[in-house]
């Protein structure tokens, strides 16, 4: 009488086919695949380059400091708050509750000057 | 071919003729589009004229994952350093197809800036005429360059390339020695060619 598992013979000699199909595969791919891949390797042809031409300046990649950008969001708070006034004050027509509205706008903002002044967004060197 | 039959069984054929076949019908295209020729050449790749038909639809944007350039438009002299230094960076084998008659000839730039075809600087294998030539001309020329693949040994090919890499050492050394720009050691090239008789520089 046959081993219960004989049937399945096959499938065990098929895995042992690809196990060592795979360790050979991975043996060759260290040092005797590589022979047989072209490798033309140039000068011309490992430079880096940019545009096709070589780079023009090495300091492109730089990293700026974060307060650069801390100055620039402030700016833009306030340059918006200016070139808001500017239409303001050329239709302002004695009306007081339009001075109130423009006040309480900058009051506002004025919160936030104080706050990001008390926070010390303004000193340079930290 | 010189290919022989055992009775159906084994054939038998050159190394050259399996490589070429090979290279053939995987070329990697690199459009160096610099003009309108380049706006022909989407209408080549896209769905209608479709140039994946002929083995070339793997399009790389990077000369060091592809090894057919197609130079599409005007090359000016200023450009003629960058169209060497993309060649040189391709992969090899590399094949150049000049499309259009800008980088085959000037074309209609009979100009001090323009160079009179790309054939000065870099080795060009078919040329397309037209301008732009419609999608199917460069389907034609890419046809025609595998033509010329099939027939090419595989030595000669390396030679040729080689032979550009020497042109290029001797155009850095001039820049070296004389300090002069790509553009201006080029030009120096073309003028020493022009004595010998030569219309090319590699």
């Amino acid at each position: 009488m046959a081993h219960p598992a004989s049937p399945f013979l096959s499938v065990l000699i098929l895995l042992l086919i690809a196990g060592v199909t795979a360790l050979i595969i991975l043996v060759l791919s260290g040092k005797v695949l590589p022979l047989l891949k072209p490798n033309n390797p140039k000068a011309a042809k490992l430079r880096v380059y940019e545009c096709g031409v070589p780079i023009q300046q090495d300091g492109a990649r730089h990293k700026y400091t974060v307060r650069f950008y801390l100055t620039a969001m402030l700016f833009i708070l306030f340059d918006v708050e200016a070139a808001f006034l500017f239409p303001w004050a050329v239709n302002f027509k004695h009306a007081l509750w339009t001075f109130g509205a423009m006040l309480s706008f900058m009051a506002t903002l004025l919160v936030g000057f104080i706050y990001a002044w008390g926070k010390g967004a303004f000193e340079w060197e930290r | 071919m010189s290919e022989m039959n055992f009775n159906d069984a084994v054939m038998t054929t050159r190394l050259d003729a399996v490589v070429n076949w090979g290279r053939k019908n995987s070329l990697w295209p690199m459009p160096f589009g610099v003009a309108c020729c380049a706006i022909e050449f989407m209408s080549m790749m896209a769905s209608k004229y479709d140039l994946s038909r002929f083995g070339a639809e793997a399009m790389r944007f990077s000369p060091r994952q592809s090894d057919m350039m197609l130079v599409l438009g005007t090359i000016t002299n200023k450009m003629a350093p960058v169209l060497r230094t993309i060649y040189a960076q391709m992969a090899e084998p590399k094949w150049v197809i000049s499309v259009g008659v800008c980088a085959s000839s000037g074309g209609m730039y009979r100009t001090y800036s323009t160079l009179q075809g790309i054939d000065r600087v870099i080795p060009v294998d078919v040329y397309v005429p037209g301008c732009p030539p419609r999608p199917e001309s460069m389907i034609y020329g890419v046809m025609k360059l595998q033509e010329k693949i099939e027939k090419e040994s595989l030595s000669m090919r390396k030679d040729h390339i080689e032979r550009f890499y020497e042109s290029l050492d001797r155009q850095e050394a001039l820049q070296a020695a004389k300090g002069l720009t790509g553009q201006q050691a080029i030009r120096e090239m073309m003028f020493d060619a022009a004595d010998r008789g030569v219309g090319t520089i590699f």
